[in-house]
């Protein structure tokens, strides 16, 4: 019996030993400088709250961690859609000026590999920008840097929160560069292939309701002068 | 029962590793496509929109307080005249597949409607709409971009709004009927010399 018995105590603590192991491993590094901050090209730099409460709308199955907003937004509970989240959202520009509105879909992927330090989420974009006109993003993210230095952490804390700056981008496709594919569709961008990267600030981080203190930014870059589109 | 435990340790990271390695850490629900070949070439597929039921939020300018009930839209002049919608979406065997938003813009110098339709299990689709409608209703946009499985095709889509004749209690009062053909990029083929 005391075989046994130290026998599943050895699988418990080699299970965890594990788990601190893909949460610690070394090898799995941050992807650091972003491909677009050395672009020569021309950019548009939006930013906007990616915190539910502070969106215009966010949905999601109403079971993960983030609650919807406006407390009686429809959820989407049904099975296909279960594992996506929706969210309506202003953009402001460099100044802080309201440029626009951007919505974003985001559904966990299938290629997703926890053994390689990939928490990967595919995600489309629509941007309108009365300014510019219409933009499409399709992107995948990576959210395990995330998880392992800011997650965990709160997790971990007795608190069950994190506090501290943290910065990072989550883009990491289908572009060569791990940047965005990024199509305009109206006005001035209209018909233009460009590139984009997501990244994300967060300053609070709540283990039981997710992101409190949080800002997010998306760079795209026009590799094709229009003149006079730059924020 | 040291060298026991420490066999434990060894079985535990094995066990591990297998699990994460073989069992999938997402697994997204597919429903089978009714896709459609069409008479003249390339592929159609029918969604729709059960209103009001399957719409997330509206957000307009011009309309006091959207939905859902508690909605705060930007009050900001650079979005007047912006209308923004978002909506479950349905396969023709009127199961939810997944989300969408239509997005209307007026302005001096440019209008626009845009529709992004989001399936989680198989990509995204954008398509930017001819802002004039056409004879019986319709509306037809160009297939501008798409990811994943949608990203080597291009194609159509129209829109018509299609009202609820019916008086059953709890029907819907109609529905967005989205009718998307696919054009898949032409690849040549191989000459016989090549094949010799």
């Amino acid at each position: 019996m005391k075989y046994v018995v130290s026998l599943l105590l050895g699988l418990v603590v080699g299970a965890a030993l594990f788990v601190a192991g893909l949460i610690y491993n070394p090898f799995i590094a941050a992807r650091g400088l972003s491909p677009l901050s050395v672009t020569n090209a021309e950019t548009i730099t939006l930013s906007f709250a990616n915190v539910p409460a502070e969106s215009i709308a966010y949905t999601n199955d109403g079971e993960s961690l983030h609650n919807p907003h406006p407390e009686r937004v429809l959820q989407l509970w049904e099975a296909p859609i279960r594992s996506t989240s929706a969210m309506a959202t202003v953009m402001r520009d460099a100044r802080g000026r309201v440029a626009g509105i951007g919505v974003k879909f985001s559904s966990d992927s299938e290629s997703t590999r926890l053994l390689k330090g990939e928490a990967i989420i595919d995600s489309a974009w629509y941007v309108y920008l009365p300014e510019h006109g219409s933009l499409f993003i399709e992107q995948t993210e990576n959210y395990f840097p995330l998880i392992r230095e800011v997650a965990f952490p709160a997790w971990r804390s007795s608190a069950s929160s994190w506090r501290g700056n943290w910065l990072g981008d989550l883009t990491v496709g289908p572009g060569a560069l791990g940047t965005a594919a990024v199509t305009g569709g109206s006005g001035r961008v209209k018909g233009l292939r460009m590139e984009g990267v997501e990244s994300i600030s967060v300053r609070a981080f709540s283990a039981d309701v997710g992101l409190v203190s949080s800002e997010g930014r998306l760079i795209i870059a026009m590799h094709e002068n229009l003149g006079g589109i730059e924020d | 029962m040291l060298k026991t435990f420490f066999l434990g340790i060894v079985l535990g990271l094995a066990a591990a590793a297998g699990a994460l390695y073989a069992i999938p850490a997402v697994d997204q629900t597919r429903e089978a496509s009714i896709v459609k070949v069409a008479p003249n070439g390339g592929n159609s597929e029918t969604f729709h929109i059960n209103v009001p039921m399957d719409r997330i939020m509206l957000g307009d300018g011009g309309q006091a307080g959207g939905i859902p009930p508690g909605l705060e839209w930007p009050t900001d002049e650079v979005l007047a005249g912006v209308r923004a919608e978002l909506f479950k979406i349905r396969d023709a065997r009127d199961t939810v597949v997944g989300v969408a938003v239509r997005t209307a813009a007026t302005s001096q110098e440019n209008n626009v409607i845009d529709w992004v339709l989001h399936l989680p299990a198989r990509g995204s689709l954008f398509i930017n709409m001819d802002v004039a409608p056409l004879e019986g209703g319709y509306r037809i946009g160009e297939i501008a971009s798409g990811s994943r499985e949608f990203g080597p095709l291009s194609g159509f889509m129209t829109e018509r709004w299609i009202a609820n004749d019916s008086n059953e209690e709890d029907a819907p009062a109609g529905r967005i009927e989205l009718l998307t053909s696919y054009v898949g990029q032409l690849e040549p083929l191989e000459t016989a010399e090549t094949i010799e």
